[in-house]
């Protein structure tokens, strides 16, 4: 990343998701299993791997990592 | 929790059939963080409450990492390379991205046609030799054996030789090492020849991750592949096929709930797998990293913690009648498949092979039933696994 405010959005499709807690436990400063349900815990996180290998490695390809400013999908990579 | 609290011998008991042991329920209410020794290691802790349980599996303080080099509780005496479930992210997180993109809810929904195809195979031939047969033997044991051959790229023909290692490695037998020898020089043939010619299956995947990416080892493909897609891949779904058909013919009435009303057969896969543990004992226990305290008491940096995915999913705070098999549940949060970054990386497999083996049994055998009672079933004893060898049934 180059420029250094660049922010990153993370979303959980709560309908895909069923809980498994992978992404949790490969991002655990971004994302958190709450009410059985993985929820980011901010809207918009700092540029972190992490995020995108949650997002890589949710079985139900329920979370999506997008560049906040452009919106270009960073994650899940198809 | 103190330390003078009473240490119990684990495993408690062997429970035969799919029941669990009442200790379980006991100590989830009344010592919900027990003392526990087993057969070889260290005094653990044991947490049988779901707050607790999920909270041990997702926790970065709790590390399976750190277990390795300890005198880990366990239920057999060989301390084995634990590949893929002895790391923490972000070192996890390198293997489980590679071998989890093929087992994806959406790539699993692509082969399910495949399995059913396959399914159907295997029974023609079961019905074609006629009534009585053992389930175990022509259906359960073939199948997820072939959906998982083709869907890693290994060879059928060599499925007698599988089975050798599958039980071998899921027992507590002395031959162990021998066969995790054996079963990674057999692994490594196939690495070569996909060296010589790529293929496009899930192990010539593996192999170009090693070579192009050098995102794997040599060690850490032959494990992933070997003992984390296909043993594992066989012997959970080849066990659990027997154990649910089991429970729905000894309990007429959720046979024939299911038989009414099929769009419950997913449903009824996730009760069965709540209810019916794999393998009843703890495994992989946690090594706190620090001092934490869980809802039912303090765990010191350095203990071990094992957690109980059957107490877990009997919990009453989390399931109403928890005792209960209920294919009607609206939630159903069960930890049948564990929580966190070690969830079974095959779950999406394990869950579609389940529903179509199901399907498969319910459409070709209307009247089935089992054929000598109890005595046609026979269990596997001493096995990390627990479900019937021999599922003998009728038509």
């Amino acid at each position: 990343m180059t420029a250094v405010d660049t922010r990153w959005t993370v979303t959980v499709d709560r309908d895909a998701c069923i809980g498994t807690g992978v992404c949790a436990g490969a991002a655990p400063r971004q994302i958190e299993i709450r009410a059985g349900k993985a929820s980011a815990l901010a809207p918009e996180t700092a540029p972190d791997e992490a995020v995108i290998d949650a997002a890589d490695m949710c079985p139900m390809s329920a979370i999506t990592v997008r560049d906040a400013a452009s919106g270009a999908l960073l994650a899940p990579e198809e | 929790m103190t330390i003078d609290q009473e240490i119990r011998k684990y495993p408690f008991s062997e429970v035969p059939g799919i029941d669990i042991d009442p200790t379980y329920g006991l100590l989830r209410s009344t010592e919900p963080l027990a003392r526990v020794q087993l057969p070889y290691g260290e005094v653990c802790w044991l947490a049988t409450r779901y707050e607790d349980v999920k909270t041990v599996l997702t926790d970065p303080r709790f590390s399976r990492a750190a277990a390795q080099g300890k005198d880990q509780p366990r239920l057999r005496e060989e301390m084995t390379y634990e590949g893929i479930i002895g790391l923490d992210p972000p070192d996890h997180t390198r293997l489980r991205k590679l071998a989890g993109k093929a087992l994806t809810a959406r790539r699993v929904n692509g082969i399910r046609e495949d399995a059913q195809r396959i399914a159907n195979e295997y029974v023609d031939d079961m019905i074609a030799k006629g009534s009585p047969g053992d389930l175990v033997e022509m259906f359960a044991l073939p199948f997820p054996i072939t959906v998982i051959c083709e869907l890693l790229g290994v060879p059928f023909e060599d499925r007698a030789q599988f089975r050798i290692w599958t039980e071998g490695l899921t027992s507590t037998s002395e031959q162990l090492m021998t066969y995790v020898e054996q079963l990674f020089g057999y692994m490594g043939n196939l690495v070569a020849q996909r060296r010589e010619q790529p293929t496009d299956d899930l192990l010539g995947a593996l192999v170009k991750a090693r070579d192009e990416g050098d995102r794997l080892t040599e060690q850490e493909l032959l494990s992933i592949a070997g003992v984390g897609l296909l043993l594992t891949g066989v012997e959970t779904v080849s066990t659990h096929i027997p154990n649910f058909v089991y429970a729905l013919l000894t309990k007429p009435e959720l046979m024939a709930q299911l038989r009414a009303d099929r769009s419950l057969v997913p449903a009824a896969v996730e009760e069965l797998l709540r209810m019916i543990p794999l393998n009843p004992a703890a495994m992989f226990p946690r090594y706190a990293v620090e001092d934490v305290e869980l809802g039912s008491g303090l765990v010191r940096a350095g203990e071990p913690v094992l957690v109980s995915l059957p107490g877990a999913n009997r919990d009453p705070e989390v399931f109403d009648n928890p005792e209960t098999f209920d294919f009607t549940r609206e939630q159903n949060p069960h930890v049948a498949f564990g929580h966190g970054p070690h969830h079974c990386l095959g779950a999406q497999l394990a869950r579609m092979e389940l529903q179509v083996a199901l399907h498969t049994i319910l459409d070709r055998f209307p009247e089935l039933r089992l054929a000598d009672g109890d005595a046609g079933v026979s269990w596997k004893s001493g096995l990390l696994v627990r479900g019937p060898n021999k599922l003998l049934v009728a038509w």
